[in-house]
C-alpha cells in the first residue's frame, strides 16, 4: 500500500472531476469519523495492487502492520488502474460520486432493469435530467425514487437530447449496481 | 318343510363357533349365513320341484346300482345340478335321511336331502373359510397389539436383504418412541431400554439418512419425543430472513418498497428491530434493485444473534475473525454507524471476493480486510489492542442440516474433534487480542452454528480455564441455556449463561452463543502445586508472563525477569509443568482470587534491594577511586 504519485493522482482526479466538477474539494476535505480516534481525521487515497482506495487516515495508520500480500481491502475502493496505465472508476465509488455529483439523470422504472443489465440509457427511458450537460460529462444515473443506480458519460448535450428519437442513446453506460451480482469476481 | 327345518338346525350349529370369538365379527357372518340360508332355501325349493319329477323315473335303477350307475344317468341331459346333488348326498349323508320317513317319502326326502347335503357342504366350507379368516385376523391383531415387540434377529436379517420398507420403519420408530416415553408400562418384559434405543438409532439412521455417529450424538442429547421434533425440523428449510441496512434506510421504508414489488414479508420478531422474514416473493429477493443498492442483506435469523450479543459501540475497535461472506461484519458496521474500526479477517482466499463486495455494496467504509489464519492474527494486530472480538468459529455445521444435507453422512468423531481443537486455539487467540482495560469493551463473543457439546460448551470451558475471562449474560434471553453438565463432562457453573438455539424450538438454525468478558491481561495456568519458591520473586510474574513485549517494561520488571528466570529453571526441573511456556507459582494461585498486581510492599522491598546493590557498587567504586586518589 502506498500513496499515489503525481501521475496517478492526476489521473484519478481527472476522472473524478468529470462527475463532480468543483465539488471535488468536498471529496478531499471531507471530515472522516472513522477510526477510533475521537477527532475526525481526513481522507486520503492509497494504491494497493493496482486498486485505488479512498480511506480515512486513521485506518491507513492501523493497516500498515498488515503484510502486503495479506491486505485485501481498505475503506472504499474507488477504481483501478489497467495494464495500460489508465484509470477506471468502479461501481464501488458510486456512493462517493453520487454524493457530490453535478449532473444527474433519473430514469423511468421500466428502463431500470435494462440499465442494471449493462445497457445504455435511451431517450425513451429518461425521466428527468439536470441542466447544462455537455457531451462527455460524467453523469450519475438515479431511479425515480432517488436511489443511485450507476454512472456513465453523457452522449449528447441537453439540447440535442430533445431532438433525439426515443431509441437514441442519452447516457453511455460505464458502471451500475447490477455488477455486484453479475461481475462480483471482477470488482 | 323338512329340509327347511334341517337347514335351520344346521344354521344354529354354524352360529355357535363365531360367538366364542369376537362378538362384532358375527354380524356380517350371521347376515351372510342367513343370506345363504335364504339362497339355499330358495334353491332347494326350486330344485325340489324339479327333482320330484325326475328321480322317480330313475329310482328303480338308481337305488339298486347306487353311485356306480349313477354316473351314467346324468348323460341323459337332465339337470346336471340335480345329478350332482344326488350323488353327493348318496355318498355322504345317508344316515339321517334314511331314518326319516317311508320309502316313497324317503326317496323324495333323500333326493331333497341330497340337495340339502350339498348345500350344507358348501355352507360348511364357507363357514370354515370364514373361521380361518377370523383366526388369521386374530393373529394379525395380536401381532400389532398393545404389546410392541422388537424385531428379532431373523427379522432384521430379512430386512437387510430387502430394500428398506419406509412405512414399516416409520411405524416402528413411532412405536419405539411411544414405548420409551412410558417405559415402565409399555416395554416388553426382558428387553432393556438400551435395546430399544439401539433399534431406534438404526431405524432413524436408515429412514432419514443419518450416519451412525451423528444419530448417536443426537440421541444422547435429547429425549425421544424432542429428538423426533428436531429431526423432523431438520428436514424442512427455515424461512428466509433479511436484515435492513440501517446505514442506508429504515426497516419501515424498506418494507414498503419491497411490498410494492410484490414481496410478502413481516417483521422478524420482537427481539430484532432490523429483521424481516420473507414468506414468498414474486421477484427474486436476492436481485432487486434495493438489494443491489445495499438496502438489505439476506441473512439467516440466527446470524443476527452473535452481533446483538457483541453490541459494538461507536468509535470502538472490533475484530471479526471469520468474516466471510460479511453478513455479521456489515451488521457490526451498521451498529457502529461507520465510526471506529473493524478488522475483517478471512482465511479462505476464495471467499474474500464476496466479503469485499458485500462490504462495498452495503456502504461500509470503516473496515480493513485481511487474509490471515486466525491463529496468526495476534502476532499481526498485536496483543491487548482491541475492544471487542467476534469469533464465529468454523464448525461441523450440525445445526444447519436443513441447509446442507451432506452433513448427515459426512461428519465423524474425528471431524468434530478436529473442529474442537481448532476452535480452542482460535478462542485463545481471540481472547489475547482483546484489551481487558479498554474503557468500553473487553468482550469476546464466541458463536457456532453447531449443536454439539464438544464444539460449544467444551471450548468455552477450556477458555475459562486457560485465560482470565468470565462469562457474562448475552442479552438473548429467549434461547435455551447451555449445558452445565453433559454425560461425563462437568463444566463451570457459569456456562448456564451461554445460549443454545434449536430449529424445533425457535424456528432458527441450530446455534450457540457465548459472551466472555476479559478480566485482566494475564494468562493463568491450570492448578499445579509447587510450594518451593519464594514469594517476592514470583508475584510480579503475573505482569511479565503474558509474554507481551509491547507492554511497558519497568526496570523492576527487568530485574524480576532476571531473578525469575532462575526460578523458572528450577521450576521446570522440579515439575514438568509448562502450559503456555509461562509458568506461575502456586502462591499466585492463592492470590488469583484477589487478582491483584504485586502489592506495594513487595514493590518497595524490591526497589530497596535494588538501591542497596547500587549503593554498594557505588561505594566500592568510590573506595577504589579514593584509594587511587590517595595513592596519587
Amino acid at each position: 500500500m502506498r500513496p499515489l504519485d503525481e501521475a496517478e493522482t492526476t489521473a484519478v482526479f481527472e476522472k473524478l472531476f468529470k462527475f463532480t466538477g468543483n465539488n471535488l474539494k468536498n471529496i478531499v476535505e471531507n471530515p472522516s469519523h472513522e477510526g477510533p480516534d475521537p477527532n475526525p481525521g481526513r481522507y486520503c487515497f492509497r494504491l494497493h495492487k493496482n486498486r485505488v482506495y479512498y480511506v480515512s487516515e486513521s485506518l491507513v495508520k492501523r493497516a500498515t502492520n498488515i503484510a502486503r500480500p495479506k491486505l485485501v481491502s481498505l475503506g472504499t475502493c474507488i477504481g483501478k488502474f489497467t495494464h495500460g496505465g489508465k484509470f477506471h472508476l468502479t461501481i464501488q465509488a458510486l456512493s462517493l460520486v453520487a454524493a457530490n455529483a453535478r449532473h444527474k439523470v433519473w430514469i423511468k422504472p421500466t428502463s431500470e432493469m435494462s440499465f442494471l443489465y449493462g445497457n445504455h440509457v435511451l431517450k425513451g427511458g429518461l425521466g428527468r435530467i439536470t441542466d447544462s450537460i455537455a457531451p462527455g460529462d460524467g453523469v450519475v444515473v438515479y431511479s425515480m425514487s432517488d436511489v443511485p443506480l450507476g454512472f456513465g458519460v453523457a452522449a449528447k448535450s441537453m439540447q440535442d437530447c430533445r431532438k433525439l428519437d426515443p431509441n437514441g442513446i442519452v447516457v453511455l453506460h460505464q458502471s451500475d449496481i447490477g455488477e455486484y451480482l453479475r461481475m462480483e469476481d471482477e470488482l | 318343510m323338512a329340509p327347511v327345518v334341517l337347514n335351520k338346525k344346521r344354521g344354529k350349529n354354524w352360529q355357535k363357533p363365531p360367538l366364542e370369538k369376537k362378538q362384532r365379527k358375527n354380524d356380517p357372518f350371521v347376515e351372510k349365513r342367513s343370506k345363504t340360508e335364504e339362497i339355499s332355501d330358495d334353491s332347494d325349493s326350486d330344485i325340489e320341484n324339479e327333482e320330484v319329477k325326475d328321480p322317480q323315473e330313475f329310482e328303480d335303477e338308481g337305488e339298486e346300482s347306487g353311485s356306480d350307475t349313477g354316473s351314467e344317468l346324468p348323460s341323459d341331459g337332465d339337470d346336471p345340478l340335480a345329478d350332482d346333488f344326488l350323488r353327493g348326498s348318496d355318498d355322504e349323508e345317508k344316515g339321517p335321511d334314511s331314518d326319516a320317513g317311508s320309502d316313497s317319502d324317503s326317496d323324495s326326502d333323500s333326493d331333497v336331502s341330497d340337495i340339502e347335503k350339498k348345500s350344507r357342504a358348501i355352507d360348511e366350507e364357507r363357514a370354515r373359510e370364514k373361521e380361518e379368516a377370523l383366526e388369521e385376523m386374530q393373529l394379525n391383531i395380536r401381532e400389532e397389539s398393545d404389546e410392541f415387540r422388537l424385531p428379532t434377529k431373523e427379522e432384521i436379517e430379512e430386512e437387510k436383504q430387502q430394500p428398506p420398507d419406509l412405512p414399516n420403519l416409520q411405524r416402528r420408530i413411532k412405536e419405539i418412541v411411544r414405548v420409551l416415553s412410558n417405559f415402565k408400562d409399555l416395554s416388553q418384559k426382558g428387553t432393556s431400554r438400551k435395546e430399544y434405543v439401539q433399534q431406534l438409532k438404526l431405524d432413524l439412521g436408515s429412514y432419514y439418512g443419518y450416519n451412525e455417529f451423528l444419530i448417536g450424538a443426537l440421541v444422547e442429547m435429547f429425549p425421544p419425543v424432542e429428538l423426533m421434533e428436531l429431526i423432523e425440523s431438520f428436514e424442512k428449510p427455515r424461512p428466509i430472513c433479511l436484515r435492513t441496512n440501517t446505514l442506508k434506510t429504515r426497516r419501515r421504508d424498506l418494507a414498503d418498497v419491497l411490498i410494492n414489488r410484490g414481496v410478502n414479508l413481516d417483521p422478524l420478531s420482537k427481539w430484532s428491530k432490523v429483521g424481516l422474514v420473507v414468506y414468498d416473493s414474486q421477484v427474486p429477493i436476492g436481485a432487486t434493485p434495493e438489494y443491489m443498492a445495499g438496502f438489505y442483506m439476506l441473512q439467516s435469523a440466527s446470524s443476527f444473534l452473535p452481533v446483538m450479543a457483541l453490541a459494538p459501540q461507536e468509535k470502538e475497535r472490533v475484530i471479526d475473525m471469520a468474516a466471510a461472506p460479511g453478513g455479521k461484519t456489515t451488521y457490526i458496521a451498521a451498529l457502529m454507524k461507520n465510526t471506529g474500526l473493524i478488522y475483517a479477517n478471512e482465511m479462505k482466499a476464495s471467499r474474500l471476493k464476496s466479503l469485499t463486495a458485500n462490504l462495498h455494496r452495503m456502504g461500509v467504509t470503516n473496515t480493513i480486510v485481511c487474509n490471515y489464519d486466525g491463529n496468526e492474527l495476534p502476532k499481526v494486530l498485536g496483543l491487548n489492542t482491541v475492544d471487542r472480538v467476534l469469533l464465529d468459529a468454523p464448525c461441523s455445521g450440525t445445526g444447519v442440516i436443513s441447509k446442507d444435507e451432506s452433513v448427515k453422512t459426512s461428519k465423524s468423531l474425528e471431524d468434530i474433534q478436529k473442529c474442537s481443537y481448532l476452535q480452542k486455539q482460535l478462542i485463545l487467540a481471540a481472547i489475547d487480542m482483546v484489551d481487558a482495560n479498554s474503557k468500553s469493551g473487553g468482550y469476546i463473543v464466541y458463536s457456532t452454528c453447531s449443536i454439539m457439546v464438544t464444539e460449544n460448551e467444551a471450548v468455552i470451558d477450556h477458555a475459562l480455564k486457560k485465560r482470565d475471562v468470565k462469562l457474562v449474560p448475552c442479552g438473548l434471553d429467549f434461547g435455551r441455556q447451555g449445558f452445565v453438565r453433559f454425560r461425563e463432562h462437568r463444566f463451570h457453573p457459569s456456562l448456564e449463561k451461554t445460549r443454545r438455539f434449536y430449529p424445533h424450538v425457535h424456528n432458527m438454525d441450530g446455534f450457540f452463543v457465548a459472551k466472555l468478558k476479559k478480566m485482566s491481561n494475564s494468562k493463568k495456568t491450570s492448578a499445579g502445586p509447587q510450594p518451593s519458591e519464594t514469594v517476592e520473586q514470583q508475584t510480579p510474574e503475573s505482569n511479565v508472563s503474558n509474554g507481551d513485549k509491547k507492554t511497558e517494561e519497568n526496570s523492576e520488571q527487568v530485574l524480576m525477569k532476571k531473578a525469575t528466570t532462575k526460578a523458572k529453571d528450577l521450576k521446570k526441573k522440579t515439575s514438568g509443568l509448562a502450559e503456555n511456556g509461562n509458568v506461575e507459582s502456586p502462591s499466585n494461585e492463592k492470590r488469583r482470587k484477589k487478582r491483584k498486581f504485586p502489592s506495594r510492599e513487595e514493590i518497595s522491598k524490591v526497589r530497596e534491594e535494588k538501591r542497596k546493590t547500587l549503593r554498594e557498587k557505588v561505594s566500592s567504586k568510590k573506595a577504589g577511586s579514593k584509594d587511587i586518589g590517595n595513592e596519587k
